[in-house]
C-alpha cells in the first residue's frame, strides 16, 4: 500500500482520554487472523464498541465520532503501546484518521504510523490536556512545517525528522529507497564476511 | 573511544550512517542478521513482495515457524487439528504456501523445532551474541539476552527486511538498569522485571535501548535472561540487552545452529568483545538493590501496575486506577493475595522454557490443584516439551489434575481460541494483562511460575513462599 501524499490536515479532533491506550484495545487479537490489511475499521476499538453477541454498547467509545468531520485523533500519554501489530495503525486509517495527537507515543506505533501515512503529533502535556478537556476542537496540522495550530491555544511544532515529513507529503516509498542501496548492502555484506 | 555493547553492534551493523544535516535526512541503513518469521505479521508482507515482484533476499537468514494461530489441543482422529476458526487455519497455511512459494524452510507441525519463536531461536542456537534480531512481534527483546540488538518490528519492515535484509533506523538511546545483590528465596527473574516497570513505568523506557547489568543479572542463567530481555517492550524500550559471558557461551555450545568446531573458538573471541566498556556511558541510569525485590504480581490493566505480593492494592484515585479497580474487579487498600483464582495459564515466550516447567512442577508435585481453578500448561516449543517429559514433569502435572498441552503463544494473547471467560481471574507467566488481552472481561494477574503454581494448589493469588522448603535454584 503506498501511503497517501498529504501536506496539510485541517479538522475537528475526536478524544480518547484514556492514558496507555495498548494496541490490543485499538483492534483484538482475535482479529489478526486475516492475512488482508484492508477493512480493519470494523474492528477499531471493537471491545470498547460492541458487546460480545455483536451488539454496539450502550454507550459505545465512539458513538459520538464523526469521521467525515474529525479525521484526528486525541488520546491520552503512551498512545500504541504493547504489541507490534501493525493493524492498529491500518485500522484507525481504515476507519478514518489521518493523525493522532498525543502526548507520547510507543515507539513501534509510531514506526508503523509513519510508514502507513497516519501522522502521530507529538505534543506537550499541557497541549495534550487542552485538547483532551476540548473535544472536537478544530486543529490544522503542517506537515512540511511540523506545526500544529490549534484554535484558541496557539501554534506548536511537533518533532518530526525530514525525512519521514517528506515521504508523507511525496507519498514516498521507503522499501524503493532501501531497494536503492543495494550496492551499499552488497558491500556490507562481503566486508562483514571478509 | 569507549563503547557499551549497544554501541558496538549497531556500528558494526550500520550500511549507511544518518544522513548529516545537508542530506536527505534519511534514517540509517542497518543490517539484519536473523529475521524471526511467524504467521500472524507476515502475510501482508509476503503479498507486498507478490506486488513487486521481489524475491527475499537472503532466505538463508529467516528462522520461520507457526506458534499464535496454533491449537495447543492434539490433531483429532483423522489428523485434523481443532483451529479455532477457518480464518486461523489459513492463515497457518498461508504461511506453508509463502515459504513454498520465496524458498524458505518452514519448522512447521513436523518440525521437531517448532515452537513459539523466542523459544525455539535460542534453542537451536540461532540466537547469538552481537546479533541483530527483529522480528514482526514486540518480544523479539527476549533475544537480547544473548548481548544481541533484537527488537520487534511492524510488517511493513518485515517486507524491508525480507527484500533488503535491511531496516532504515534512528539511533536509540540508552538505559543502563542495574540490579545488584542476591535475589531472596522465592524470587525470580520474572519478580525482577515485574518490579522494573513498576518503577519506571510503561512508557519509562520508550526510545531506548536497555542493558541490564549489575551483580543479580550475571547469577542469572540464561533462561532467567530470556524472561528479563522479554518484557523490555512492557516499559516501551526497543529492546532489552544482557552481555554475553561464559553463561551464554555454555548454553549456546553444541547447539544445532551454533558455530562449530574452530569457528566456534573464534566466534567465542569476538564476543568476548562485546561487553560495555570501562567508562562508557548509558545515556541514563537506573539501579535497584536486589533486596528490595519480592515476589511481585500485576493488579490492574497494564504491566507498569504492580505490587509486592504481600502488599495491598495501591490506594489511588486517578481517572487510569479507578478504570483499573473497576475491570479488575478489585478495591484500593484491599490485598489481592486471597483473590479467587479461576484459570492459571504457565506458558508464554517469557516463561515457558523447561526452567519455569521445573519451578512450577517443584510445588504441584504430590500436590492437586484447587476445586474450582482450571490450570493450562503450555511449554514453549515442541523441544521443551520433550525435555520436560523426559524428565517426567508433564506427569507431575497431570496428577496434579493441570491440562498438558501443544507448544505455542497460547492463552498469552489467546489467538488461538485458548482464553478465560468474561469475569474470570487468570493468574498468567506471560507479559501483558491489558484489557481482554486473555479473553474479553478476563482479569489478568501476571506473575512468576512459582506464584502462578502456588496460586493453583490453594486456588487463591498465593505468595509461593508458603510452598518452599528450600531457596528455588535456577527459576526463572
Amino acid at each position: 500500500m503506498s501511503t497517501q501524499a498529504q501536506g496539510v490536515i485541517e479538522s475537528r479532533t475526536f478524544v480518547l482520554a484514556q492514558e496507555d491506550i495498548d494496541t490490543d484495545q485499538i483492534i483484538p487479537a482475535q482479529f489478526l487472523t486475516t492475512t488482508e490489511r484492508e477493512g480493519l475499521g470494523q474492528f477499531c476499538f471493537y471491545q470498547w464498541r460492541f458487546n460480545p453477541d455483536g451488539s454496539p454498547r450502550q454507550p459505545g467509545a465512539l458513538d459520538d465520532y464523526d469521521p467525515q468531520r474529525q479525521q484526528v485523533l486525541v488520546a491520552g500519554h503512551n498512545f500504541g503501546c504493547g504489541s507490534s501489530r501493525e493493524h492498529a495503525p491500518w485500522a484507525l486509517l481504515d476507519i478514518g484518521f489521518r493523525a493522532v495527537i498525543s502526548s507520547q507515543f510507543a515507539d513501534i506505533f509510531r514506526n508503523n504510523s509513519l510508514k502507513n501515512g497516519l501522522l502521530p503529533v507529538e505534543v506537550s502535556e499541557e497541549v495534550a490536556r487542552f485538547l483532551i478537556e476540548h473535544p472536537d476542537h478544530e486543529v490544522r496540522i503542517d506537515i512540511p512545517a511540523t506545526q500544529i495550530h490549534i484554535a484558541e491555544l496557539g501554534t506548536y511544532d511537533f518533532p518530526l525528522d525530514r525525512f519521514s515529513a517528506h515521504c508523507i507529503t511525496e507519498g514516498i516509498d521507503q522499501l524503493d529507497y532501501l531497494i536503492r542501496h543495494e550496492e551499499d548492502i552488497a558491500r556490507h555484506e562481503q566486508r562483514r564476511a571478509g | 573511544m569507549a563503547k557499551t555493547l549497544f554501541e558496538k553492534i549497531w556500528d558494526a551493523h550500520v550500511v549507511k550512517p544518518e544522513s548529516t544535516a545537508d542530506g536527505d535526512g534519511a534514517p540509517a541503513i542497518i543490517y539484519i542478521d536473523l529475521h524471526l518469521v511467524h504467521e500472524v505479521t507476515s502475510p501482508q508482507a509476503f503479498s507486498e513482495l507478490e506486488r513487486r515482484g521481489l524475491k527475499v533476499r537472503c532466505p538463508e537468514r529467516c528462522l520461520v515457524t507457526i506458534d499464535h494461530s496454533t491449537p495447543t489441543l492434539p490433531p483429532d482422529a483423522n489428523g485434523e487439528r481443532p483451529y479455532v476458526t477457518e480464518q486461523a487455519h489459513q492463515q497457518v497455511e498461508t504461511l506453508y504456501r509463502n515459504c513454498e512459494k520465496y524458498g524458505l524452510k518452514l519448522h512447521g507441525w513436523d518440525s521437531p523445532h517448532r515452537g513459539i519463536v523466542h523459544v525455539m531461536g535460542p534453542e537451536m542456537g540461532a540466537t547469538q551474541p552481537g546479533m541483530t534480531i527483529v522480528c514482526g512481534d514486540s518480544h523479539t527483546a527476549t533475544h537480547g539476552a544473548f548481548g544481541a540488538l533484537a527488537f520487534g518490528i511492524g510488517t511493513t519492515e518485515v517486507g524491508h527486511v525480507m527484500a533488503t535484509q535491511c531496516l532504515l533506523q534512528r539511533k536509540p538511546n540508552t538505559l543502563g538498569i542495574r540490579v545488584d545483590g542476591e535475589l531472596r528465596p522465592g524470587v525470580t527473574a520474572k519478580d525482577v522485571i515485574l518490579h522494573i516497570i513498576g518503577e519506571i513505568g510503561v512508557g519509562g523506557g520508550t526510545g531506548s535501548v536497555i542493558e541490564y547489568h549489575g551483580s543479580t543479572i550475571r547469577a542469572l542463567d540464561m533462561e532467567g535472561r530470556m524472561t528479563l530481555c522479554n518484557m523490555s517492550i512492557e516499559c516501551g524500550a526497543r529492546a532489552g540487552m544482557v552481555a554475553p559471558d561464559e553463561t551464554t557461551f555454555e548454553y549456546l555450545k553444541g547447539r544445532p545452529m551454533a558455530p562449530q568446531g574452530e569457528d566456534w573458538d573464534r566466534a567465542v573471541e569476538a564476543w568476548k568483545a562485546l561487553p560495555t566498556d570501562e567508562g562508557a556511558r548509558f545515556d541514563r541510569e537506573v539501579v535497584i538493590d536486589a533486596a528490595d525485590i519480592q515476589p511481585s504480581v500485576t493488579w490492574g490493566t497494564n504491566p507498569g501496575m504492580v505490587i509486592d505480593i504481600r502488599s495491598a492494592v495501591p490506594q489511588r484515585d486517578d481517572a487510569a486506577a479507578r478504570e483499573a479497580f473497576d475491570y479488575m474487579q478489585l478495591r484500593p487498600g484491599h490485598p489481592l493475595a486471597g483473590e479467587h483464582v479461576d484459570v492459571v495459564f504457565i506458558g508464554s515466550c517469557t516463561n515457558s522454557r523447561l526452567s519455569d516447567l521445573r519451578a512450577a512442577a517443584s510445588i504441584l508435585r504430590d500436590r492437586q490443584i484447587a476445586e474450582g481453578t482450571r490450570v493450562l500448561i503450555v511449554p514453549g516449543s515442541e523441544a521443551t516439551k520433550q525435555a520436560a517429559e523426559a524428565e517426567g514433569l508433564h506427569e507431575v502435572f497431570l496428577a496434579a489434575g493441570a491440562e498438558w498441552r501443544e507448544a505455542g503463544c497460547s492463552m498469552c494473547i489467546g489467538m488461538n481460541g485458548d482464553i478465560a471467560q468474561e469475569g474470570e481471574l487468570v493468574v498468567s507467566t506471560s507479559n501483558r494483562n491489558f484489557k481482554g488481552r486473555q479473553g474479553r472481561g478476563a482479569r489478568t494477574v501476571l506473575a512468576s511460575p512459582l506464584t502462578a503454581a502456588a496460586s493453583a494448589v490453594t486456588g487463591k493469588v498465593t505468595d509461593p513462599r508458603e510452598f518452599l522448603t528450600e531457596p528455588m535454584e535456577g527459576a526463572a
